[in-house]
């Protein structure tokens, strides 16, 4: 079911396991208005033939939510990290290129293991302590204000676009990326994860931590969920300059 | 368990960029500023510079440590970068990468500077406005100058901006584009006093 016989050519970065070589393989699928870069694969996973009329095996990717919520559709379109399920195919110019995070490890074609990312969360504690002996009751009420902010930081969904744009984010570098950041102070403006403040700041002012952002500003720039990570990170370097001095000078 | 001091040498590689750095950079482009009041005017500052008490135990503490820590510590930050301007066109990601690449080559032409003035003065070489004179009397030497002056004032200009966002001072839109008014302001005043100076000496 072809519109006007018009198709869609995808060049796609395949890779068949994570220490395989990795090759480029071409395909062209029959175009439907309002396609997505899920859709476009969903085409080649129905007929798994490439360009040259070779059958191949289906592309692999990730997908979950298919509504730019979940962020396990992350991938470089046309160099660009996007998410493919949000990433239209009408506003592409063809050929579609699509390739794999460098950032993060392949495991299969589109696919990469996210793993790093999840780790820097619970290295910093990145949920409220709610555990106890006994029922510790409700907790302290959050002000609106904080609230509106605190939303903004919790529409993160750990896609890793912040960590494929950042130049610090690296093999050669020890940087946990800007998204476990961010969420340390999610954490600290809810009234009661704000008990655990210190030891997520002490956490975020080690080797790695916060002071290994170099403000380039790219996360920003392409974080589909717009969560203000530049301005959150800004928040988090006056939280601990303020705590390395209570640190020194009154807790130490 | 070793403690991680990572954020307190970060912070002491922040501030000494600004003191005592930054001072002493503000201070020689004002004593160099002296040359377009003539050779006399110039060899007097000089003069009086090198005449201040604790002379050397002042260079050392106060240029020469700081520098040469600033310099290898700020290598080791730049070594972490991926810098990655051909796929991210951003502004601030220009100034990421600028400011990698000005400090290295401000590290490069302050040995390079040192190397010509300081070093020939402790054998016996008088530090003058003949001295410089000489060395700008070379084309290539005279581009050095220049590119090693702007690059340093630019590495300084945006530290300064970087610096108070990395200390958490500006943190709202609005106070970060008052940070980069500030960092503009201070690379094109100091530019202009250091291009007209070293072309008083040619």
């Amino acid at each position: 079911m072809t519109e006007n016989g018009k198709t869609v050519h995808l060049i796609i970065k395949r890779q068949d396991g994570p220490n395989s070589e990795s090759y480029v393989e071409e395909f062209e699928v029959n175009y439907r208005p309002s396609m997505n870069i899920v859709s476009a694969l969903m085409e080649i996973r129905k007929n798994p033939v490439n360009k040259k009329g070779v059958e191949t095996l289906p592309v692999q990717w990730e997908s979950i939510c298919l509504e730019e919520v979940c962020g396990a559709c992350s991938l470089l379109v046309n160099g660009e990290p996007r998410q493919a399920c949000s990433t239209l195919v009408d506003q592409l110019e063809q050929p579609i290129h699509l390739a794999p995070l460098n950032t993060f490890e392949v495991e299969r074609d589109l696919i990469v293991d996210r793993k790093r990312m999840f780790e820097a969360l619970m290295k910093v504690k990145a949920w409220v302590e709610i555990d106890g002996t006994q029922d510790l009751g409700p907790g302290p009420r959050l002000n609106e204000r904080e609230r509106q902010f605190a939303y903004e930081l919790s529409k993160c969904m750990t896609c890793g676009l912040c960590f494929e744009a950042c130049p610090n984010v690296n093999d050669k570098s020890t940087f946990m990326g800007p998204a476990p950041i961010a969420q340390v102070k999610l954490f600290n403006t809810h009234s009661t994860g704000k008990m655990q403040e210190p030891m997520r700041l002490d956490e975020i002012m080690k080797e790695g931590g916060i002071t290994s952002c170099g403000n380039s500003g790219n996360c920003v720039e392409v974080c589909p969920k717009e969560v203000p990570l530049t301005k959150t990170l800004g928040y988090l370097n006056r939280d601990t300059t303020l705590y390395s001095f209570k640190r020194f000078f009154y807790d130490g | 368990m070793k403690q991680d001091r990572t954020y307190f040498w970060r912070k002491v590689h922040s501030l000494s960029g600004l003191i005592p750095i930054g001072v002493f950079l503000i201070i020689h482009l004002s004593v160099n500023f002296t040359a377009i009041l003539g050779e006399e005017a110039y060899n007097e500052a000089a003069a009086f510079m090198g005449s201040l008490p604790f002379n050397t135990i002042l260079a050392i503490f106060v240029i020469y440590i700081p520098i040469l820590f600033h310099g290898i510590y700020g290598i080791f930050i730049s070594r972490e970068a991926k810098n990655n301007i051909s796929s991210y066109r951003y502004e601030r990601n220009w100034y990421f990468y600028l400011q990698r690449l000005s400090g290295i080559i401000a590290l490069l032409f302050i040995i390079w500077h040192v190397a010509t003035t300081r070093v020939p003065a402790t054998f016996g070489a008088e530090v003058n406005f003949d001295m410089i004179a000489n060395l700008v009397k070379n084309p290539i030497y005279l581009v050095f100058f220049i590119v090693g002056t702007l690059m340093t004032i630019f590495h300084f200009a945006n530290g300064v901006r970087t610096m108070l966002i990395t200390w958490g001072i500006t943190v709202s839109e609005k106070s970060q584009r008052l940070g980069k008014f500030i960092a503009v302001t201070l690379f094109i005043l100091l530019s202009a006093i250091g291009i007209v100076a070293i072309f008083a000496f040619v």
